[in-house]
């Protein structure tokens, strides 16, 4: 059984981006890149269903600029086998990228794709369940556990009011969540290894696919700014101020 | 124009969310139906009728919709979207879950979790967790939107208007429900209570949790936490409030034990007044708190639990 994880280079968790003074876009130059958490946890789930001998191999795919390449690279270190590049440095809306999705499964034949719930950067949440529709699968979003028993998986997400399992057959789609698993570091000589793992590198034209945005970014500017607060000596004058000042209490 | 909402529901209550939904779909103009799409949601399709604004009521009653699972849900709204310019729900995990799958299948981009409608095919949403605002406007003839429910006021109630019964259509794939693990309490529901009390992981261990738990029950609040207090096991992960937890907006947030990341931030930033308490003077979340209290959690909070109570 084969696994195909797409992975997404994304602005780093850590950074706070900021707004560009003409409100184009967010200023991403000389920003620390990585790949999107919860891709990581998808990678490392992948890579433990083939260590319990659940896999054979493991498709990592990103669509993006070349420089994706080093997004692949690290999922090659964790342990994926091979990767693909799909590259353009047009904006990735998350249709674009799930009908690409759908014809490298087509290509490749994998029985499980396992994706992030979320990009951390357009916050979109669609592109799992849109691969899934494509293809006519059934999704299991926001995991938490995932089972493997052949070709029946059992699913366990995390949903608004608490947990919620569902069972469904291979072929199938699955997004991760936080609790999913926490994902490995590459070792150094796995990064040396991953050096050597092929990655074949492609366009959208090459599936036919035709990626233009379908969103026109009109403008981006920043949220409002909260005015800034105070800090209470203790406890006593919290308490008036939320009463008297306030008046929330 | 026409637009549907599609109902959050349980089968027994209809989800306020679905009134916030109403009314970013009031912005965009035309008509307005609902759908609601359950097993046996009977007074469900009742309370939506009465919703202001709303001109119809489609009520798909089967088994396969009584958990909503994104395959049925897929099979219901498709057989329907043909009558429709746009297709709204809440931006819920359920609304999460199966509103993608049915962008997917009619082309369009969908338009996930909008904070503000400014044209019928102009919208604002949060990118980056919510350090920026995109203003987007959509190519697509219909459009398919995830609506945030703490930014649209909730529509009020009218006279009731016509329920009509519609297809159940048939399931796009083969999910089974096997079961679910509620998390059960009294407080008031996290995602739209008038006041929050969420703890972080200075408060250490489950056991501690009593103590914000006991100052959420004086004033009536609903508990929340951080990713870091969930992942560290001491509160379920429904509690999780941020980026990619729940969004809530109270009257008032109490952050206790919360350093203030910005993943957490994008969860709560919008409340109307927010308190921190903290030991960290340094911590983050100060710069965002109206109120900020420079101290150990420990002593400070069942102080301020008595004083409320005094
Ligand atoms: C992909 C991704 C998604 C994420 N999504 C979310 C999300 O949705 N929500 C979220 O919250 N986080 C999220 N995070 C995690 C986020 O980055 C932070 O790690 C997390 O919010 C930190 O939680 P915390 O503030 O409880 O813990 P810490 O950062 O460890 O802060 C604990 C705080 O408690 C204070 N403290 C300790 N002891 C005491 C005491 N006795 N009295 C008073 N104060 C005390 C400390 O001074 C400190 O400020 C996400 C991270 C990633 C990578
Ligand atoms: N450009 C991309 N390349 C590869 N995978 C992607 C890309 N965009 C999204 N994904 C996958 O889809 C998930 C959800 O992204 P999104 O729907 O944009 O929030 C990510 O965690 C990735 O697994």
């Amino acid at each position: 059984m084969k696994i195909l994880v797409p992975v997404k280079r994304v602005v780093d968790y850590n950074v706070k981006v900021r707004v560009k003074p003409d409100q184009s876009d967010v200023d991403l130059a000389n920003v620390k890149m990585s790949m999107n958490p919860f891709c990581e946890i998808a990678v490392e789930e992948a890579i433990r269903l083939k260590e319990k001998g659940l896999a054979e191999e493991i498709i990592t795919v990103s669509i993006g600029p070349a420089q994706a390449q080093e997004t692949l690279r690290t999922a090659l270190a964790m342990g994926a086998d091979r990767g693909i590049l799909v590259q353009t440095d047009q904006t990735t809306e998350p249709l674009a990228v799930a009908k690409i999705l759908a014809k490298v499964v087509e290509a490749e034949g994998p029985s499980l794709v396992i994706l992030g719930k979320q990009a951390i950067d357009d916050d979109a949440n669609q592109t799992g369940q849109m691969l899934a529709a494509l293809l006519g699968w059934p999704q299991a979003t926001f995991a938490s556990e995932v089972k493997l028993d052949g070709e029946a998986l059992e699913v366990t997400r995390e949903i608004d009011g608490g947990l919620q399992t569902l069972a469904m057959s291979l072929p199938a789609i699955v997004t991760t969540d936080l609790r999913l698993n926490e994902p490995r570091y590459a070792s150094l000589p796995n990064i040396m290894k991953a050096k050597k793992k092929p990655i074949d590198t492609k366009t959208p034209d090459d599936f036919g696919e035709d990626i233009t945005p379908r969103l026109q970014v009109l403008k981006v500017s920043e949220p409002a700014k909260r005015e800034a607060g105070i800090k209470v000596e203790n406890v006593t004058q919290l308490v008036d101020k939320l009463k008297n000042e306030a008046g929330v209490l | 124009m026409s637009v549907l909402v599609i109902a959050e529901h349980d089968n027994a209550h209809l989800n306020d969310a679905t009134r916030a939904a109403v009314t970013a779909a009031k912005a965009l103009g035309g008509d307005i139906h609902i759908l609601v799409a359950g097993h046996n949601a009977g007074a469900v399709a009742q309370g939506a009728a009465q919703i202001d604004g709303v001109a119809k009521v489609l009520h798909a009653d089967s088994e396969a919709l009584d958990k909503r699972l994104a395959e049925a849900m897929e099979g219901v709204v498709l057989s329907l979207a043909e009558g429709y310019d746009a297709l709204l729900t809440p931006a819920s995990t359920s609304g999460k879950n199966f509103m993608p799958r049915i962008a997917a299948k009619l082309d369009v981009m969908q338009i996930s979790d909008i904070i503000a409608v400014e044209a019928p095919d102009t919208f604002v949403r949060p990118v980056y967790a919510g350090n920026a605002l995109q203003t987007v406007k959509s190519s697509d003839a219909k459009k398919v939107i995830t609506v945030r429910p703490t930014t649209f006021e909730k529509a009020g109630d009218q006279g009731a208007c016509a329920i009509e019964t519609v297809d159940a259509g048939t399931p796009a794939a083969a999910s089974r429900f096997v079961g679910e693990e509620l998390s059960k309490s009294d407080r008031p529901e996290l995602a739209s209570a008038k006041i929050v009390v969420s703890g972080g992981r200075g408060v250490g261990s489950a056991e501690n949790f009593a103590i914000i738990e006991s100052l959420a029950d004086t004033i009536g609040a609903a508990v929340g936490a951080s990713r870091a207090a969930v992942d560290a096991g001491y509160v379920p992960n429904d509690y999780q409030v941020g980026q990619t937890g729940k969004v809530v907006a109270p009257d008032l947030y109490i952050a206790i034990g919360i350093s203030g990341a910005i993943q957490h931030l994008a969860g709560m930033k919008d409340s109307k007044v927010i308190v921190a308490i903290n030991k960290d003077e340094e911590a983050p979340i100060f710069s965002v708190a109206d109120y900020g209290l420079v101290a150990d959690l420990f002593t400070a909070v069942p102080e301020f639990e008595a004083a409320l109570k005094g």
